[in-house]
């Protein structure tokens, strides 16, 4: 038996990794959409959370206005979104693309 | 002004549903390709590190109960600790499965306190049912990175981690000063 027959199945593992990325890829992007959609859906569900909607017969502190918990959620799932996420595509398409010239 | 518990704890939620996301995402993509870029090896360490800072400040702010104060000290303390650890990992000081069995005494020194801090039962108020919730859930949960230290390859474990900690944020999403513990289903509270 030859080398190159033996070295074929790491090679057969390898092609079978870069396509099980794609969903990878598609999953870190969702995470960030899905969050901000978790915060939007929360505070159609109870607008009374959000201050700036609901402030009748309460008194607020600056506090108040700074931390609402549904927006909270969306402004985690921007930050995700626009500044992690992106970093972490481009680097899987990097391993992708080496694991392949390889 | 100090704001109220309940703006902290939103506040501290968000922060963990950040943790929970970025451990999510390690988890989707693989060690290798996270840690390719330093900062993103660098940002979970960090991130507990600051959130220790947070908790010292709030720590400075509980002076109108010792129980409050030491419960908010020993946090920061866990907190300090397991990210100093953390980030000696992501650094490559230390490299040893065994040292994952840190963060998982903080959690579980976390829980206790939870548990011993809060003197009402559990459905005295909303605040004191996830008081009581959250202990346990933190003293069950230090199992994870016990099993990590233990069987370091099982993806189980990590994924148990990162679930916990937006399980966590959500708990911390839910608390109110003074609500029912579900809202206007009533049941407990004040």
């Amino acid at each position: 038996m030859s080398s190159e027959i033996a070295t074929s199945i790491p090679s057969d593992r390898r092609r079978q990794g870069v396509e099980r990325r794609p969903w990878r890829a598609l999953a870190v992007q969702l995470l960030g959409p899905l969050t901000i959609v978790g915060g939007l859906v929360w505070a159609v569900a109870q607008p009374y959370r959000i201050v700036i909607l609901d402030h009748e017969g309460r008194s607020l502190s600056l506090y108040d206005y700074l931390f609402q918990a549904p927006l909270l959620v969306v402004l985690v799932g921007l930050v995700f979104t626009f500044l992690v996420a992106p970093g972490l595509v481009d680097d899987l398409e990097a391993v992708k693309q080496r694991d392949s010239a390889r | 002004m100090i704001p109220h518990a309940e703006n902290a704890h939103w506040l501290a939620a968000a922060v963990a549903l950040f943790f929970g996301l970025i451990l999510i995402a390690e988890l989707i993509v693989g060690p290798e390709v996270f840690h390719r870029r330093k900062w993103r090896a660098y940002l979970f360490p960090s991130l507990v590190i600051v959130s220790s800072v947070g908790l010292w400040l709030i720590t400075i702010f509980s002076t109108f109960s010792t129980m409050h104060l030491l419960a908010h000290s020993i946090w920061a303390l866990a907190a300090l600790v397991a990210g100093a650890v953390e980030l000696a990992l992501a650094r490559g000081k230390i490299g040893r499965p065994a040292w994952s069995l840190v963060p998982a005494f903080a959690l579980l020194v976390s829980g206790i306190a939870f548990l011993v801090h809060e003197q009402n039962p559990w459905l005295y108020s909303r605040s004191a049912f996830l008081h009581h919730a959250i202990g346990w859930m933190l003293v069950v949960v230090a199992l994870f990175p016990l099993g990590r230290a233990v069987q370091p390859g099982r993806l189980v474990w990590r994924a148990g981690y990162a679930l916990t900690v937006v399980l966590l944020a959500v708990l911390l999403f839910a608390d109110r000063d003074a609500a029912p513990i579900f809202g206007r289903f009533g049941l407990g509270g004040p």
